[in-house]
């Protein structure tokens, strides 16, 4: 059988390993496809290469799809969501000045509860506090306002929030253009090793099982290459399960750390996938579960609840009307197809497409398929419960 | 020679090089798109790349210039000129930077309501294909933003081709010290001339299907090890 050719941009980041994988370990082969990868230098210029056709499809961030569609960002395109490539992943750090000032206070550096470095950060903090996130249609974007102003800080008198792109964070902080930053690992790492910052929070703490990056395409293209999407969908997705597997993490830290694809030390890669960080220049270790998933709890499947969730906040924020901006949103996140690519598969899909956000505290079984489907933790930190338009 | 005087004058204004305005001041109808010239954004931190583009522009029409070079406070500075375009090269990181713009958007304000030109011309694909990153004010005419682009591209386009040029050069140099490392490494070791040398490690090279210069890397690498 003849590959077929499909060409794929990312982002270096650790959350770009589904697509880095199903290409080394040979998943799309398996599928029938042929994968170029293409390291774009930036989220807009990643963007406006798949608005152009210049690849068919894109490690994305969650919310891009959502806002193009709500015409947010001066494009109006298009873009769909149709599968979700990780959930979680971003981790929260600030300045060594702001840290030794958390510390004059007695924060304990716990990393583990979003309420006690929430409030501790506030009160250390100069007024506005400036925060950096790598893009201004984020989950890191979201996520920072979702908690600090669950905790009280207004915007933008308390909190300014600046576009940083990740390799330039550590430098923004040393600068002291920003005191704090929100940013995908391993740029988080990377500044505690350069000597900059120190980790707070991973952003699982604010929200147990947020979508972070999503796999886009434009609408035409499922349109014309229906097949050779629902295989990207599988390859990607056999990729995300062999990424769960704790003895994967070896051989997925070195094939990520080769220079065509992070071109960063496999050890620093080795932190958010083993969950076990440094997170001052001093050495502190902290250990943290579910940093970043790439396969457990139906990580993939492309929610039209999260899709929602994103579209609601967004509007919030720019002023546009909830409702019909979750209405809008919901159709970016295709489950739809997830589930016809799935279909053949061993894979276990939810009965529904759209699910209370943040309605679970432990691991629950739910209505699936195979009747062995398990849902994982989901909840805010706030304990409040999203809803979504329809179910 | 008028080239001459113009670049001479460019220089002398860039040397402060954070807010460079090179063209005269700008006109009173700043809230009007009708207003005379355009003003123009170019963000790049290369001093030289710049100056080249700011020529190019300076030579297809009037036009009020600025040039952003550093990274720092990159929105802010460009919220404050104000301006109808912004040009950016589409490898620089930092234009994310620049999409916090779009969503700020106070309509009193329009420098904030910059958006990625949606014309029918498509001239912002084109411009993207070629590798310019363009932020235009809606609204603004394609027939006022053709020329500008067009003399935007051309200079793109040719850095782009130095800077492949210029990493071939590099990759060319490092293989060459490395293959005559290697060479050197297999005259010592068997007593053999520089040209013998280079025939063992071109056949090696072909019998394994490799590259000469990762023959001569592995030799390396593994004398390294050993040694």
């Amino acid at each position: 059988m003849r590959s077929h050719p499909v060409s794929l941009g990312f982002i270096p980041l650790i959350d770009a390993a589904p697509l880095i994988i199903a290409h080394e370990m040979g998943y799309a082969h398996e599928e029938g496809l042929d994968l170029t990868l293409s390291r774009a230098p930036s989220w807009s210029a990643l963007r406006d290469m798949l608005r152009l056709g210049r690849v068919d499809a894109a490690h994305m961030l969650a919310p891009v799809p959502v806002a193009a569609a709500l015409g947010l960002g001066g494009v109006e395109e298009k873009l769909s969501a149709v599968s979700v490539l990780s959930v979680n992943g971003n981790v929260i750090g600030v300045s060594r000045a702001l840290a030794a000032r958390l510390r004059d206070q007695g924060h304990s550096f716990g990393f583990d509860d979003a309420w006690d470095a929430g409030r501790a950060l506030i009160a250390a903090a100069d007024k506005p506090l400036r925060i950096g996130v790598p893009f201004p249609f984020s989950m890191h974007a979201e996520l920072v306002y979702y908690w600090l102003k669950a905790l009280g800080m207004p915007a933008p008198e308390g909190l300014i929030v600046r576009v940083v792109p990740p390799p330039h964070m550590g430098e923004a902080i040393r600068a002291g253009e920003i005191d704090a930053f929100c940013v995908g690992e391993p740029w988080g790492s990377h500044s505690v090793e350069s000597g900059v910052g120190e980790l707070l929070l991973p952003c699982s703490r604010i929200w147990a099982f947020a979508p972070e990056k999503v796999l886009a395409v434009r609408d035409a293209w499922i349109g014309q290459e229906p097949q050779v999407v629902q295989a990207l969908i599988r390859a990607l997705w056999r990729a995300g399960r062999w990424l769960a597997n704790p003895s994967s993490r070896a051989l997925a830290t070195e094939l990520l750390s080769r220079s065509q694809w992070l071109n960063l030390p496999a050890e620093l890669l080795d932190r958010a996938l083993s969950g076990t960080f440094v997170t001052s220049p001093d050495g502190r270790m902290r250990r943290t579960s579910g940093f970043v998933e790439f396969h457990r709890g139906a990580a993939n499947f492309p929610w039209r609840s999260q899709a929602e969730w994103i579209g609601s906040r967004l509007a919030n924020r720019v002023g546009l009307d909830p409702d019909q901006a979750a209405e809008k949103a919901r159709s970016t996140f295709r489950s739809d197809i997830y589930r016809a690519a799935m279909a053949n598969t061993g894979a276990d899909l939810p009965g529904a497409s759209a699910k209370l956000e943040g309605a679970l505290s432990e691991d629950t079984p739910v209505a699936s398929r195979a009747g062995r489907l398990i849902l994982p933790n989901d909840c805010f930190f706030n304990g409040e419960i999203f809803e979504p338009l329809l179910k | 020679m008028k080239t001459a005087t113009t670049i001479q004058t460019a220089r002398a204004n860039l040397s402060d090089f954070a807010l460079a305005p090179l063209l005269r001041a700008r006109s009173m109808a700043t809230f009007t798109l009708m207003a005379q010239n355009l003003s123009i954004v170019v963000v790049e931190e290369d001093r030289e790349r710049a100056l080249v583009i700011v020529d190019a522009l300076r030579e297809a029409g009037d036009y009020e210039i600025h040039v952003l070079g550093s990274r720092t406070g990159l929105a802010r500075q460009i919220k404050a000129l104000s301006p109808d375009v912004v040009l950016i090269d589409i490898e620089n990181p930092s234009r994310d930077m620049l999409e916090e713009l779009a969503i700020a958007s106070d309509p009193m304000e329009r420098a904030v309501a910059m958006f990625v030109d949606r014309s029918d011309e498509g001239l912002s694909d084109t411009a993207i294909e070629a590798g310019v990153s363009t932020y235009v004010v809606d609204g603004l005419q394609p027939q006022r933003l053709k020329p500008i682009l067009d003399a935007a591209i051309a200079r793109f386009r040719m850095f782009q081709r130095m800077r492949t040029e210029l990493a071939e050069t590099k990759k060319a140099l490092e293989e060459r010290k490395l293959i005559d490392r290697a060479k050197g490494m297999v005259m010592k070791a068997r007593g053999v001339d520089e040209d013998e040398a280079y025939a063992i490690l071109r056949k090696a090279a072909m019998d394994q299907g490799k590259r000469l210069a990762d023959i001569a890397a592995s030799l390396v690498t593994a004398a390294g090890l050993l040694s």
